[in-house]
């Protein structure tokens, strides 16, 4: 922290908490601070999300890490005047869990004390996204420094190999192979692009992590873009994400001004500038060749692989695509090296995971774990436990994800282990429904979803999507055909099968899962004496004979 | 080489060979409907889709390439019952109206349901009915048989440079729609028919002009001359399933008379003619710009012969108005003449006259129904019908195409020359113009081997010669030791490279020969399915072939039209020429 305060006050201010008049609750902070005469011991600081996602405006106290929810502005007076001035907490407000602690994270093991490191969100929530110096201070842009001065590109390559990272986007592939690729290719000029297009729904991970530590992204776009010999990058981004492209905007400006991103970075020749794009909302545009396209200009719809990205990407040169969270993992591991990266997590998939939880939790929101912590974990140690009812499922990695029954909770959540049961730890979001919520009106909202976002390039998908939908809500009136649910089954592994792109072929993860687990609810919706009409060749006109 | 298995079958085949061709070699044909050889392997219908081991999903066999040890496998029965899925999923988004269908047994879709047996389909349609697009002459468009493949907007965009067709939303809504509005006629649109060529089913098709052909035979009151296009006699026997590049001009004229024309013409004998007009029209801008040094004369001369050829031009590039042959097509010359010099002649009123004419072409329909082509008084071409509609015609009535004997045309408008059936393939007209215009210069026959200019013929999608002339004739010495500049592009996606460069000045040439379809009219949007390059080498080679076999090679020889200038032109660039065989062009960019 760069102020000598004795108290200090984390304003979150992230696109949730903007909307409910955190900045209006900032300024009545410095204002009741000065009215107290508190300003030099008491300082205001803005930050991003602090954690709790469903609590309103939340400020967190530091050093003490109180958390206050649901703030607003006519509550600052008296908030500053128990709090401060007379020194006991604000009980109307406060929150029962608190700001996750500091840890040394360099002696940390995640195998061998309980929970609380944080990697990715290490800055989130603490430090003021607006304002480089405190990255700085927090050991901002080291890692770049180091990489610059003290490693060659392949080095650098070998230490993202090493630790073992994969890919938080959703299919996990693995980081340091990736650079490899791009940086095989002696085409140039190449490019590194942040895919921050996310559309996972549920998942807004990647949204905090910007909002809360933007220089942290530039960081690690920087450092991939000296590994692979790119000097340019670009952050694809939501255009929804506006508080995200503001800070990220400042961020660059910022960076460029102290020499850390532009011409001749560190005094060295090597050149990186980042730049912006903003993506028109369309889910398919988060997978990578469909992002490319939307870049170009072109209509959102994933392209041929081969060639991959790493060969032939954005503007046909190579490319390497990576996730927000992906990036925010570079410099630390740079930073304290890729043994100490896998203390963290499980032997497979080291490291850390951030998720948004949310659905019928105690406490929904943003938070980051090792990975394999188990789904039962999550939800009652760091979620709060189910809010209402029983624990009914849970879908994890968004709409694309696989939906776990309650025998599924003591699973551990890493690539590999959920690999093992048949699923996929996809994006980072969970959702966890209670006993309320019915398996067919689920699944009909996540069809709902697919067929509205499926590009229509693919006839698997195109009309897949559609069909599913219609099947779920004959289900949901009641009226599905008597084997209905067989032709789910079998529509849902030939879009597996044969769609284009994942998002057709993710659509059988909601749909066979739920299949697996939630059969005897699904059959429910079938009227066993509905049968097709079915229309035969000579109804149809298709001609039998060919001469 | 990679060695490879396919279904437990040794395969040896050169690495970067698609699996597709590769079972291909072997006798296994692997269903596709997106792909189009040559134009587009987008991998998007799925039909094609093969196992390979160690593969997590199926893999789309028209762009995987082989690579060393790949084990592949084409119809396993996770193989069958994918594209069972897919077939029953196209088939709950189409209308169930083969019987009825353009289509019917010409239908990729139909086949594909046909050979994969599917009995029933296990999804409902949920299909939203869209109206029809029938605002422009040429081209139909029904969006409810539209399978998505989008191999019209690949030859539409990337082929023809033309952009009118786009996919429109998204997901299941998506529609192939023109880019600028819900109609053909609002959009610029060349009316060229590649889509209609590409389209496996029957989602754009010519506008059929069959019944209105019918209802004119059947009026006791009018007569009726049809005229025949270069490019058909070459195709035609398709329809019947004859081999591409099966010559059929005596069973077509046989075919026509026993369907009840009154006179079977030839667009040929209009050819040759159009050589003799745009040739003296060349010669003359030479010499306005060589002897005159008239600036206001534009050099490169680009041929006008090809109507979608012409809409582009005037779309795109409207400055180029000066630069093109103000000479009608053949088909329009022909109109004009028929019901004028020919109706005189049998002593027929104009509005006595029908003229029909059978084209490779769409943008023909559009083309005989500009304001501008009525120099006869009435319109000049009544009717177009496509080879395709020909094809149907001639089924309606009952013909046994294939075993006809061959007829001679009519006299005197079905009589021609070689030089006027190469107008039908790329390069054609260009050569025809040297073989005239060469020999008008300088007396002599141009000096190449079997008056071929094979620097332009083929399928290379910009050709160049260079003709250095000497030797000339006292009145065309101001020509004497030029080197003529030509160049020939076939496709509009090809024009556009020569336009530019000659815009840009990269390029000087005198004289440039445009064909809006790829191969040129052989390969026209009205021409039986499916166009490969394959079948455009064939047609092309059956034209030479007619040409070599001709009395008279040289349009300049042709006997008819030396009548009738003699009887009733005058003179080339005459003033009748000018009224009846001329025209203006519009810039219609906005």
């Amino acid at each position: 922290m760069s102020k000598r305060s004795i108290a200090q006050i984390l304003v979150g201010i992230d696109g949730n908490t903007v909307l409910s008049g955190a900045r209006k609750i900032k300024t009545k902070l410095i204002t009741e601070i000065n009215k107290q005469g508190l300003s030099d011991q008491v300082s205001v600081i803005e930050t991003g999300s602090i954690g709790p996602i469903n609590k309103g405006v939340v400020i967190g106290i530091y050093p003490t890490g109180e958390m206050y929810g649901n703030v607003t502005e006519k509550d600052i007076a008296e908030f500053v005047q128990e709090k401060f001035v007379k020194g006991r907490p604000y009980k109307k407000l406060l929150l029962e869990e608190k700001m996750q602690p500091e840890i040394d994270l360099k002696t940390y093991d995640s195998r061998k004390t309980q929970y609380f490191g944080r990697i990715v969100l290490d800055n989130c929530g603490k430090i003021n996204p607006e304002d480089i110096e405190e990255y700085i201070g927090m050991g901002g842009y080291q890692a770049l420094g180091t990489v610059l001065k003290e490693k060659t590109p392949e080095e650098v390559i070998q230490i993202m190999k090493n630790s073992g990272l994969r890919g938080r986007g959703g299919a996990g592939f693995p980081t340091g192979l990736k650079w490899s690729f791009a940086a095989q290719e002696k085409e140039s000029p190449k490019y590194v692009i942040c895919n921050a297009d996310e559309g996972e729904p549920g998942t807004f991970k990647d949204r905090l992590i910007m909002e809360g530590d933007p220089h942290r992204v530039l960081e690690g776009m920087a450092i991939c873009g000296y590994a692979i010999g790119a000097n340019t990058g670009y952050i694809y981004i939501r255009g929804e994400y506006q508080l995200s492209i503001q800070r990220l905007e400042k961020a660059i400006n910022d960076a460029e001004k102290l020499g850390l991103l532009g011409k001749n970075i560190f005094g060295t020749d090597f050149d990186f500038k980042v730049k912006i794009k903003m993506g028109a909302g369309s889910y398919v545009c988060g997978e990578e060749t469909s992002l490319l396209n939307s870049m170009e200009g072109f209509r959102g719809e994933p392209r041929l692989k081969p060639p991959f990205p790493a060969k032939s990407g954005f503007l046909s040169k190579p490319t390497n695509v990576n996730n927000v969270e992906t990036l925010a993992n570079i410099a630390p591991i740079i930073l304290n090296g890729a043994e100490w990266f896998k203390k963290f997590g499980t032997v497979d998939s080291p490291g850390t995971k951030v998720y948004t939880i949310l659905g019928h939790v105690n406490r929904s929101g943003l938070i980051e774990v090792p990975m394999g912590i188990t789904l039962r974990e999550v939800i009652y140690d760091y979620a709060g436990g189910i809010s209402s009812g029983e624990f009914k499922m849970a879908q994890i990695g968004g709409t694309a994800g696989d939906i776990l029954s309650a025998e599924l909770l003591d699973v551990a959540l890493d690539y590999k282990s959920l690999q093992e049961v048949g699923h996929n730890l996809g994006s980072g979001a969970i959702l966890i429904m209670n006993d309320s919520v019915s398996v067919v009106d689920f699944l009909k909202c996540c069809m709902k979803f697919f067929m509205h976002e499926s590009c229509g390039r693919c006839s698997v998908c195109r009309i897949g999507t559609k069909q599913m939908y219609e099947s779920f809500n004959r289900l949901e009136k009641k009226e599905a055909y008597f084997d209905e649910l067989k032709n789910i089954e079998e529509l849902a592994k030939g879009l597996n099968l044969a769609s284009f792109c994942p998002l057709g072929q993710s659509v059988a993860s909601p749909v066979l899962s739920a299949i697996k687990y939630f059969e005897a609810e699904l059959s429910e919706g079938i009227n066993p004496n509905k049968i097709h009409e079915p229309v035969t060749r000579e109804e149809s006109g298709i001609v039998f004979s060919y001469s | 080489m990679a060695n490879i298995t396919i279904n437990n079958m040794k395969v040896e085949v050169p690495e970067g060979t698609t699996i597709l061709d590769a079972a291909k070699t072997i006798g296994i044909k692997i269903p596709t409907l997106c792909y189009l050889k040559n134009v587009q392997e987008p991998g998007s219908c799925r039909m094609c889709l093969v196992e390979v081991e160690g593969a997590k999903t199926l893999q789309p066999s028209c762009v995987t390439q082989v690579s060393e040890g790949m084990k592949i496998h084409t119809n396993t029965k996770k193989i069958r019952d994918t594209r069972k899925i897919i077939l029953e999923l196209l088939l709950s988004d189409h209308p169930w109206e083969c019987n009825t269908c353009d289509r019917n047994q010409d239908c990729e879709l139909q086949k594909l349901a046909d050979e994969y047996g599917i009995k029933e389909v296990r999804f409902q349609s949920v299909k939203e009915r869209l109206p029809l697009d029938e605002s422009t002459p040429g081209i139909v468009r029904d969006p409810n048989k539209c399978i998505l493949c989008r191999r019209c907007v690949t030859v539409c965009q990337e082929v023809q440079g033309v952009g009118t067709l786009a996919p429109r939303a998204r997901g299941f809504n998506t529609i192939i729609a023109p880019g600028q509005g819900n109609l053909l006629s609002e959009a610029v649109c060349v009316q060229c028919g590649q889509c209609a060529a590409v389209c496996p089913v029957g989602a754009i098709t010519e506008k059929d002009d069959i019944d209105k052909v019918w209802e004119a035979l059947d009026d006791p009151n009018k007569y009726v001359v049809v005229q025949t296009a270069p490019a058909i006699r070459a195709a035609l026997g398709e329809c019947f399933d004859l081999e591409p590049g099966t010559l059929v001009k005596g069973k077509m004229t046989a075919a026509l008379k026993m369907l009840g024309f009154n006179a079977v013409f030839d667009t040929n004998f209009t050819a040759d003619l159009t050589i003799l007009e745009e040739g003296t029209e060349l010669l003359t801008r030479l010499k306005k710009v060589l002897v005159d040094k008239d600036k206001k004369v534009a050099l490169p001369m680009f041929t006008s012969c090809s109507p979608g050829w012409i809409n582009y031009m005037e779309n795109f590039y409207p400055e180029l108005i000066p630069n093109i042959s103000t000479c009608k097509s053949p088909q329009q010359m022909f109109g004009a003449v028929a019901k004028t010099y020919y109706a005189n002649k049998i002593g027929k009123k104009k509005e006595e006259i029908v003229v029909v004419s059978i084209m490779p072409c769409t943008a023909k329909k559009f083309e005989c129904n500009r304001e501008e082509m009525n120099a006869s008084g009435v319109k000049d071409v009544d009717y177009v019908l496509t080879t395709r509609e020909l094809g149907k015609f001639i089924k309606q009535a009952g013909i046994d195409f294939v075993n006809l004997p061959d007829e001679e045309m009519d006299a005197p408008m079905g009589i021609s020359t070689g030089a006027a059936d190469i107008f039908a393939n790329t390069g054609g007209v260009m050569e025809a113009a040297l073989r005239t215009a060469y020999e008008i210069v300088t007396g002599r026959e141009i000096p190449f081997n079997g008056l071929h200019v094979s620097s332009v013929q083929g399928l290379d999608g910009v050709k160049e010669a260079s003709l250095k002339i000497d030797g000339t004739k006292e009145e065309w010495a101001f020509l004497e030791g030029v080197t003529v500049n030509v160049a020939v592009a076939h496709g509009l996606g090809n024009a556009k490279k020569v336009i530019e460069k000659v815009l840009s000045g990269e390029k000087q040439y005198h004289f440039i020969e445009i064909m809006a379809c790829p191969g040129g009219c052989i390969g026209g949007g009205g021409q039986p399915r499916m166009t490969t390059d394959e079948v455009r080498q064939a047609r092309i080679k059956a034209i030479y072939k007619e040409d070599e076999g001709r009395k008279y090679r040289k349009s300049h020889e042709n006997p008819a039209v030396k009548a009738l200038y003699e009887e009733f032109l005058v003179k080339p660039l005459g003033e009748k020429s000018h009224h009846l065989l001329h025209t203006k062009y519009s810039s219609k960019k906005d």
